[in-house]
């Protein structure tokens, strides 16, 4: 289990660490936290020339909540610092509780959320609450001045992202919750943790009185990707909100999955399953929803 | 290629030479002579190799040794004080919360760690804080019921 021979280059800022990326193509990988880039070149998956570390560039720990716009994540911010931090799991409860669900405090000590998504596993735990609320990734570029991506395209395939060569996510923005917006993630898997989600299901929601007034539905794990369950979001929107409802919703949100069967699940179960952790991830964010304008909280 | 690395390691300014594909569990144990730190899964599953970086638990398999470069390491090794065991140590050996002892050295750093920010843990908590520490002997319990043990004589200042 050694690793194969590498150069490994500490870089002094994220324009420089996208240059070298540029440069270097598919000789080289960019590490934050390390986490899953080590496991992949100790099974010589990937066996790049260079390491380019960027741990050391100051400044990019960022983990602040902007009043009136929202959560920023510095590409370097810690998993566990996203978990553990008083003011994401007040404002942000389902980001936090996302972070905490992947793999073991050692691992959250040391990878990046920014991490979690740039691998983009179908399963990872924090893709599908980013895609609900609506998350922007922006980026830096060797070649220009950089992007923003929103969550929901980011993800284009099994390990794959809409990330260009050379471009690198320098930050997560997630705008916050209005008044009658929930969201919450609700992970299915057979440990509590170091454990990939068999499947994983996020909701987000805005009520205006009973009323649906808008949400979005998205699955981990079901397909090559995370994705949106529009089909399930469609039957939802505007209509009073019912158990009734919510099971035709979830129903939906199961047939419009392409899970495979795996180690984990047979991709019937998976489907099943998608069918009932939308209907309590779905609830959760009707039950952790911000109170409404106008509204008296009991 | 090799290089020079600076880092605190069990309290002491460390110099070492260090080639850049060797992980931090493995330099420890060859280069650094310290073998407490055991090698288990080496894909950062099951907790044995787990040390402290900058007062946070990590699995030392999934780091590289450079990275710890102007950083801080504690091993189990440096966990006892001038000879005085900790008290999650103490209560290791008293509660027998160890039979194979393979797992110990990475569960007492998760413990350690654990207590450090939190001195009263609910039982929930000090599962969560050890979910990502695996003990082939499944002697769980009593690794639980010594961390609770520590925890109050930490609290109790003893």
């Amino acid at each position: 289990m050694s690793l194969p021979r590498f150069e490994y280059i500490s870089a002094k800022s994220l324009e420089e660490a996208a240059g070298l990326k540029a440069k270097r193509g598919d000789a080289s990988v960019v590490m934050a936290g390390g986490t899953d880039i080590i496991p992949l070149m100790k099974d010589r998956v990937i066996m790049p020339d260079y390491v380019i570390d960027l741990k050391e560039i100051p400044g990019l720990q960022r983990l602040e909540c902007v009043p009136g716009e929202g959560l920023y994540i510095g590409c370097l911010t810690k998993l566990r610092a996203v978990e553990t931090s008083e003011m994401v799991r007040k404002e942000f409860p389902a980001v936090a509780h996302a972070a905490h669900c992947v793999a073991s405090t050692q691992i959250r000590c040391k990878g990046t959320m920014v991490g979690n998504i740039c691998n983009a596993s179908p399963s990872c735990d924090t893709g599908p609450i980013e895609i609900v609320m609506n998350a922007v990734y922006k980026t830096v570029s060797a070649s220009d001045p950089g992007r923003e991506i929103p969550a929901v395209e980011f993800f284009t395939g099994v390990k794959k992202t809409a990330l260009k060569p050379g471009e690198l996510v320098r930050e997560i923005y997630i705008p916050q919750l209005g008044p009658g917006e929930g969201a919450a993630y609700s992970k299915h898997a057979v440990r509590k943790a170091m454990d990939l989600a068999i499947i994983g299901v996020a909701s987000w929601v805005k009520m205006d009185d009973d009323k649906i007034a808008d949400c979005r539905i998205a699955v981990g794990g079901a397909a090559v990707t995370p994705i949106r369950a529009h089909s399930a979001e469609g039957i939802l929107k505007g209509r009073q909100f019912t158990d009734e409802l919510l099971e035709r919703a979830a129903v939906a949100a199961a047939e419009c999955c392409h899970p495979i069967s795996d180690v984990r699940a047979s991709a019937e179960y998976r489907a099943d399953m998608v069918r009932v952790f939308t209907k309590r991830s779905f609830k959760k964010a009707l039950q952790d929803m911000k109170p409404q304008e106008g509204r008296r909280t009991e | 290629m090799k290089r020079v690395i600076q880092f605190k390691l069990n309290g002491v300014d460390t110099e070492a030479y260090v080639e850049d594909n060797v992980t931090m569990v493995n330099f420890l144990r060859q280069q650094m002579h310290l073998p407490g730190t055991k090698r288990g899964c080496g894909e950062g599953e099951c907790g044995a190799c787990t040390i402290m970086l900058d007062g946070e638990p990590v699995t030392s398999c999934m780091m590289l040794a450079v990275e710890a470069n102007n950083h801080d390491i504690v091993t189990i090794e440096g966990i006892a004080k001038d000879g005085v065991l900790h008290p999650v140590q103490k209560e290791f050996i008293d509660k027998w919360a160890l039979q194979c002892g393979f797992c110990t050295p990475g569960m007492i750093m998760s413990a350690v760690a654990l207590l450090g920010r939190n001195p009263n843990p609910t039982e929930y908590e000090i599962r969560d804080a050890i979910a990502g520490n695996l003990c082939r002997c499944t002697g769980y319990a009593k690794i639980v019921e010594a961390i609770g043990a520590a925890a109050e004589v930490i609290r109790k200042g003893v």
